[in-house]
């Protein structure tokens, strides 16, 4: 690459410009999808664990740390470390319910 | 690397746009805003050539070829895998291969593209240890076919000891037969854990050198331990799952453009064919270099592949079916 190495050719200022709108878009709709499940008949069942995922996600997010994605994905994922007797379905869900944040 | 070159741009004050002469020992800066961008950067801007080297044309429309060629792809290579349903039977992997090498070809240079394949039964069918042995004996027959890369793409799905043990016996297909190898990464929660383990199992198994071996579908926690050993590493972009464009983009800038690519593994499911032209704009809009542009989405790729005779950016000519 041309600029130093995790430095984006770009300055702050211009890649807030393009991006902003997109994430601030982005950030509506998570608010809205957690909204959306308090509203939502069965509030009394146990906690998601992926919502709870999403939950952690977002304080990783938040904090002032870089690799914030790297982090994210590290937290939902399977933390185990042999390889499982017989595949479990074809489908991964999106984040393992032992995830740690 | 070709040297890109960049025209004098008829910018306005207005648009925040300049680009400096690019030369290849000290490229500068080149900063633009695509959505304020009217004249083209350059030649190479106004009608990119960019390979899609991880695509499934068997799932998708002779539409998609057509939009794909406009938009500049000239060659796409394509993996054996899931077609969202278990094949009953060996013979049922024997017609997928033979559309893989026979049909896809014809219906690619029909619109200009290269086509090529790699032919291995995917990690979601090989759970059943006997039926992969049986779908494995015939790898070696495909191999030899004029558009066959290599064994492709094996890997993990649910990180089982079944696919563990197939992707091994697809190692070692691939080392008897000198050929490269595309793998696939497993999705979402499995992805950390599945790489670890296919990376492990490469470095036991010894045979195969790390530079003919991509592993493909690689995001922000698996990209570094891909490139740390050797290999190549790939960046599907798709909407929902694996990298979208503007992560791409992060990727490269956090980690350089040596031994990536970008594909859009477009498929049956939520995904984009165009996915690879796509990301160039997004590119383009980040600020990146011709130079860099070109490298991801075309020389790289061409790197890879071209370790394999078999690999040509020119298409056949078209043949009647
Ligand atoms: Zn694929």
């Amino acid at each position: 690459m041309n600029t130093p190495a995790g430095k984006p050719p770009l300055d702050r200022t211009t890649l807030i410009d393009l991006g902003f709108i997109d994430a601030r878009a982005k950030v509506l709709d998570i608010a809205a999808f957690l909204d959306r499940l308090d509203r939502a008949p069965g509030t009394d069942a146990p906690t998601d664990f992926r919502v709870e995922a999403i939950r952690a996600a977002l304080s990783i997010a938040l904090d002032a740390s870089p690799t914030r994605v790297e982090r994210i994905l590290k937290s939902w994922s399977d933390p185990t470390t042999e390889p499982v007797s017989h595949a479990d379905g074809k489908a991964a869900r999106g984040a393992h319910p032992q995830h740690k944040a | 690397m070709a040297k890109p070159r960049v025209e004098p741009t008829h910018n306005t004050r207005h648009e925040n746009f300049y680009a400096t002469q690019i030369d290849s020992k000290n490229i500068t800066h080149s900063l633009f805003q695509t959505h304020h961008i009217r004249k083209p950067l350059s030649d190479s801007h106004a009608n990119h050539m960019y390979i899609d080297p991880h695509i499934h044309m068997v799932s998708r429309t002779t539409d998609d070829y057509a939009r794909m060629a406009a938009a500049g792809c000239v060659a796409v290579t394509e993996p054996a895998f899931w077609a969202g349903f278990d094949r009953s039977s060996a013979a049922g992997f024997h017609d997928y291969f033979r559309q893989l090498t026979e049909s896809e070809p014809r219906r690619a240079a029909a619109y200009g593209i290269a086509h090529h394949a790699w032919i291995c039964i995917n990690p979601k069918e090989a759970e059943d240890h006997g039926f992969a042995r049986e779908v494995m004996s015939m790898i070696p027959d495909f191999l030899s076919r004029p558009n066959v890369l290599g064994v492709g793409e094996i890997g993990l799905n649910r990180n089982s000891k079944t696919e563990l043990a197939v992707f091994e016996e697809h190692l070692e297909i691939a080392a008897r037969h000198n050929s490269l190898v595309l793998i696939h990464t497993p999705h979402l929660e499995d992805k950390l854990k599945g790489t670890r383990l296919i990376l492990d199992a490469i470095a036991a198994h010894g045979k195969i050198n790390p530079a003919r071996i991509l592993v493909d579908h690689v995001e922000e926690h698996t990209v570094r331990m891909v490139l740390e050993r050797g290999m190549w590493a790939g960046m599907t972009l798709y909407p929902d799952t694996k990298c979208t464009a503007a992560r791409a983009v992060d990727i490269m800038e956090m980690h350089g453009t040596e031994r990536i690519w970008i594909n859009s593994a477009g498929d049956w499911g939520h995904s984009d064919p165009l996915a690879v032209p796509k990301a160039v704009v997004t590119m383009r809009a980040r600020g990146h270099t011709a130079a860099d542009i070109h490298k991801i989405s075309f020389d790289n790729p061409r790197a890879f592949l071209s370790q394999s005779g078999n690999f040509s950016v020119n298409a056949p000519r078209p043949t009647h079916s």
